[in-house]
């Protein structure tokens, strides 16, 4: 016999509809990931017993982990399925949606929150416009390397669905949101708009929710050093408010 | 003007630089993408952004980036917009800089600047090995911004289907699907802005992202809206061949050194490190020496595929050859190409700091596109605030980014293409504005609004109902194959008129397919049936285009129609180079044209036209990049000019 893939999928119809499981059995190519299991099952939607079924609904884009729109839980950790090599995965092969944001179908949930709170902590760098203004602030190329790894949060949520502060129906916004507020801090003009941004940082669903449990950093597929982070946004919102003590 | 708001399809670069340009300029702006913004297929450019910001000292200019454009597309882009972009270039990337893009820095804290394919300057800015991520993210942030202030709404998770005509045939709205509710929605609007990137995944495996069908293109190209070059496709010459998609390996990989190499043996059994380096064949650099590992795509592509398929020397006789950063030290490797050698250890488990790369061309980019037209000022520059500047042949609708046609002629150079999405989004957002101001609010008789939503809804609810026996994705698996096949690399006419004829099978099996999936939650197999309908509409754009063009140029290589150039050891009053030159004018002549694909509704191919290229800065001339025909052609020109003179 051909040589297969065992998979488990838990599966779910709509948004209010129950979680269920269908096994799937896939003949193994070299080089396979989740997400040509995935496809593979596409072509040929049947369950292990033969039976036709839907084919399975999951998010994707860049296939290159830059995008985290395949983010999901594979044999129980949360990762992104494209880079997940079957030949490194236990079988079966287990995947279930993301545990922190509402299911859709099947695999793929709804991440809109991530979104709507980069938007809570002025997310960006206020520029005065987009016409020609020359070339912008020097920057230590030390420096860059720091904030580069910051940039490269590509929003796929692992660090919120591992932390045990984060959950359904809270407000807190998660360490990435955070870790992208200590970004915008450091940039030169950045730092100009740190006030207000550190503001913001302190209000309902903020840093203060946050318990320092560390669980975000070890899950962050992009090694973005988020607890350093926190921390150092609290420093800076103490440093703030003592300065603001003071001018009063 | 607030009552005025536009409609921007796509949230890559494109679409997110005119959406924040147009928001600045005071439109209120909605934007639709099927993932969310952030996530679109821009993320995936690795190797960087070209300005010639002539931070190095080497006497860089945006008029030599302007040469090196044109000539690198084979002269097939009309200047005016080229010439345009490359003045801005350097102006765009201050300004994303400005926007917070964590780009690298020179020692004196300065932006640097590498090397790329088809230049000899270093003019490609990069933030690490993601520079699309960043540059991608930089508007996010911006946009994310405005949509803070109320100016942007943004549809993440909704396709776009259709473009809504007023009964003057101007844009007037859109029609779009929600994915996961599966409704479907209007939208009024003053303008309809296409950003929505490429359309590679008719040829099934490519470096392209997962959501690249193309459907926008089609959507708008079967109302109507022209394709200019659809037969104009990039291959790029380093992939990885994998089992979902074929990764890629930045140019920059080779910009920092990487060689390009095969046994110099056939049936070489020694391992890569006990090879000498006499018995490598560094095929590349012997047969381009001033470009080196460097040439331009389209030559690395054919000389890799022709050292494998026609040579026999690929590596262990495999479609590869061997890409090598072994020379490096590993620090350096780290630094400069970080997470681009991360992407080929992560989906080959090989680290790619101590063993050789292995590499094949891959499907990567369309120079073609949506018909982008423009308006040109006395000085041959686009026409500051012009409604005209990427507005397509149906008033109102633009087209912009990758999803356009117009700026890298039959070849595109490698890190153009970020910059022709950000310079060409900021044109489209003025030149939205400028059209916004002379037209009446977006207010749009609801009766259309509602008409054109029902045509949508009845279409999927067929597409939903459809039970065949056929599967989508396995016809998708073979089309890919196909045009992969018989369309990429080397065309053929007999083969691509085979092609025409297996599309059109595609197409049939399509109609007894099945949908697979009646669900009204997150159906992603009840859509696929409409992308793959747009997948195969394009591919004949493609394959109609790619048989008509007779010749060689840029990326469309047709070896029956080969003008080879004499060898380069050939002397310059031979006249062999005569010869050449003559057929080279000839074809010029024949083939310096524009292809202008236009959809039929009642015939089963595309009708093709041509329009003349504005060649008015820089005269067609043959690409040379072994440096030796340039005293040849310098003497056949002056020839010709002096028997001009005298006759
Ligand atoms: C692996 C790789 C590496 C690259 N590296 C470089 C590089 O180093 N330098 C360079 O210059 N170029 C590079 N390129 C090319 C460059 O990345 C792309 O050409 C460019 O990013 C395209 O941007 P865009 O804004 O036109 O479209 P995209 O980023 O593709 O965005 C398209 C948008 O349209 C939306 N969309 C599409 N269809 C619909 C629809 N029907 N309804 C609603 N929304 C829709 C999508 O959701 C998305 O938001 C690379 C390409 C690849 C594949
Ligand atoms: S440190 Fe802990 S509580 Fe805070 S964000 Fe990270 S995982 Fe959540
Ligand atoms: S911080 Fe890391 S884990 Fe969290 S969203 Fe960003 S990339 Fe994902
Ligand atoms: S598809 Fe983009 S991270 Fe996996």
């Amino acid at each position: 016999m051909s040589k297969t893939v065992e998979i488990r999928i838990k599966r779910q119809d709509s948004p209010n509809a129950p979680a269920y499981w269908t096994e799937f059995s896939i003949p193994y190519e070299e080089g396979m990931n989740v997400i040509s299991l995935l496809q593979s099952i596409r072509r040929d939607p049947r369950d292990k017993s033969g039976k036709t079924v839907a084919p399975v609904t999951w998010e994707s884009s860049c296939l290159e982990e830059v995008c985290g729109a395949c983010t999901m839980v594979i044999n129980g950790k949360v990762r992104q399925a494209c880079t997940a090599l079957v030949d490194k995965l236990e079988q079966p092969i287990s995947l279930e949606p993301m545990n922190k944001f509402p299911v859709e179908r099947d695999l793929r949930v709804n991440r809109q929150r991530i979104f709507d709170n980069l938007k809570k902590i002025n997310g960006w760098v206020e520029v005065d416009g987009y016409h020609d203004l020359g070339p912008g602030p020097r920057q230590n190329p030390a420096d860059q390397t720091t904030t580069y790894k910051y940039s490269e949060c590509m929003s796929c949520g692992c660090c919120m669905d591992v932390c045990p502060q984060f959950t359904l129906d809270n407000a807190f916004v998660g360490a990435a949101v955070l870790g992208q507020a200590r970004l915008f801090n450091m940039h030169p003009t950045g730092k100009m708009q740190m006030p207000a941004r550190l503001d913001k940082v302190t209000q309902e669903g903020g840093i203060q929710d946050c318990g320092l449990a560390q669980q975000c950093v070890k899950a962050c597929p992009k090694h973005i050093p988020l607890v350093e982070a926190i921390g150092q946004l609290q420093r800076d919102i103490t440093l703030s408010q003592v300065f603001g003590a003071l001018k009063k | 003007m607030s009552e005025k708001r536009v409609l921007i399809v796509g949230g890559g670069l494109a679409g997110l630089a005119a959406a924040m340009r147009a928001c600045e300029l005071g439109l209120d702006v909605d934007i639709f993408s099927m993932v969310h913004v952030k996530r679109s297929h821009s993320v995936c450019a690795q190797g960087g952004i070209n300005g010639a910001v002539n931070t190095k000292g080497e006497g860089d200019s945006p008029y030599i980036h302007f040469v090196d454009t044109i000539k690198g597309g084979d002269f097939l882009a009309d200047q005016p917009p080229v010439l345009s972009m490359c003045e801005a270039a350097p102006s765009v990337i201050n300004m994303m800089d400005r926007l917070g893009v964590t780009f690298n820095r020179t020692p004196e804290g300065l932006l640097d600047f590498r090397r790329f394919g088809g230049t000899l300057h270093h003019r490609t800015a990069f933030a690490g090995a993601s520079t699309g991520q960043q540059l991608l993210y930089g508007l996010d942030e911006q946009v994310r911004r405005w949509e803070a202030q109320g100016k942007v709404r943004k549809f993440e998770n909704w396709e776009f289907t259709r473009i809504i005509l007023d009964k003057d045939g101007k844009a007037a709205g859109i029609v779009a699907q929600d994915l996961t509710t599966m409704e479907f929605r209007s939208f009024p609007g003053v303008a309809v802005v296409l950003a929505t990137g490429g359309p590679g995944l008719m040829f099934g495996k490519t470096t392209n992202s997962t959501i690249n069908y193309g459907s926008a293109t089609a959507a708008a190209y079967k109302q109507g809206v022209w394709y200019g070059n659809p037969e104009m496709v990039q291959i790029h010459p380093t992939g990885i061949p994998g089992s979902d998609k074929l990764r890629l390996i930045s140019e920059s990989a080779r910009g920092e050194g990487g060689r390009v190499w095969v046994p110099r043996k056939k049936n070489e059994t020694r391992p890569w490190n006990e090879i000498p380096t006499e018995d490598r064949y560094y095929f590349l650099e012997e047969r381009y020496p001033l470009y080196g590992n460097l040439v331009p795509r389209d030559i690395a592509t054919r000389e890799i595929a022709q050292i494998c398929t026609k040579e026999g020397l690929g590596v262990g006789g495999r479609n590869a050859v061997y890409l090598d950063l072994t020379h490096r030290s590993e620090e350096y490797l780290l630094k400069k190409l970080g997470a681009i050698l991360d992407i080929y250890e992560k989906f080959r488990g090989v680290d790619p700091k101590k063993v050789p790369m292995e590499i094949y061309p891959a499907y990567h980019y369309s120079m073609g596109g949506l018909y982008a037209g423009y308006e040109a000022d006395s000085t041959g520059r686009l026409l500051k605030d012009s409604p005209l500047n990427q507005m397509t042949n149906i008033p109102g609708v633009y087209a912009v980014g990758e999803a356009d046609h117009q700026y890298h002629g039959a070849n595109r150079l490698g890190a153009n293409s970020l910059m022709s999405c950000i310079f060409a989004g900021l044109v489209t957002g003025e030149s939205v504005v400028a059209l916004a101001k002379n037209s009446k609010s977006s207010e749009v008789p609801s009766s259309l609004l509602e008409s054109e939503q029902k045509l949508e809804e009845e279409k999927y609810k067929k597409l939903l109902a459809q039970d065949g026996p056929e599967n989508p994705f396995v016809i998708h698996k073979e089309l890919g194959e196909a045009m992969s096949a018989f369309c990429l690399i080397e065309r053929k006419n007999d083969e691509l008129k085979q092609l025409q004829g297996m599309i059109d099978s595609f197409e049939a099996r399509l109609k007894k397919a099945s949908s697979l999936d009646k669900s009204g939650s997150g159906n992603m197999s009840a859509v696929f049936l409409r992308q793959l309908d747009g997948m195969i509409t394009m591919s004949k754009a493609v394959v109609d285009a790619a048989l008509l063009r007779d010749e060689c140029r840029g990326a469309h290589y047709k070896p029956d129609f080969e003008n080879e150039a004499p060898s380069k050891e050939t002397p310059i009053d031979d006249p062999a180079w005569t010869a050449y030159y003559e057929k080279f004018l000839a074809q010029t002549q024949t083939w310096l044209k524009t292809t202008v694909a236009k959809y039929d509704p009642n015939q089963s191919r595309p009708t093709i036209d041509f329009k003349p290229v504005d060649t008015r800065h820089l005269s067609p001339e043959p690409r040379d990049y072994t440096g030796v025909g340039k005293k040849a052609w310098k003497k056949f020109m002056d020839n010709r000019q002096a028997s001009e003179a005298k006759a």
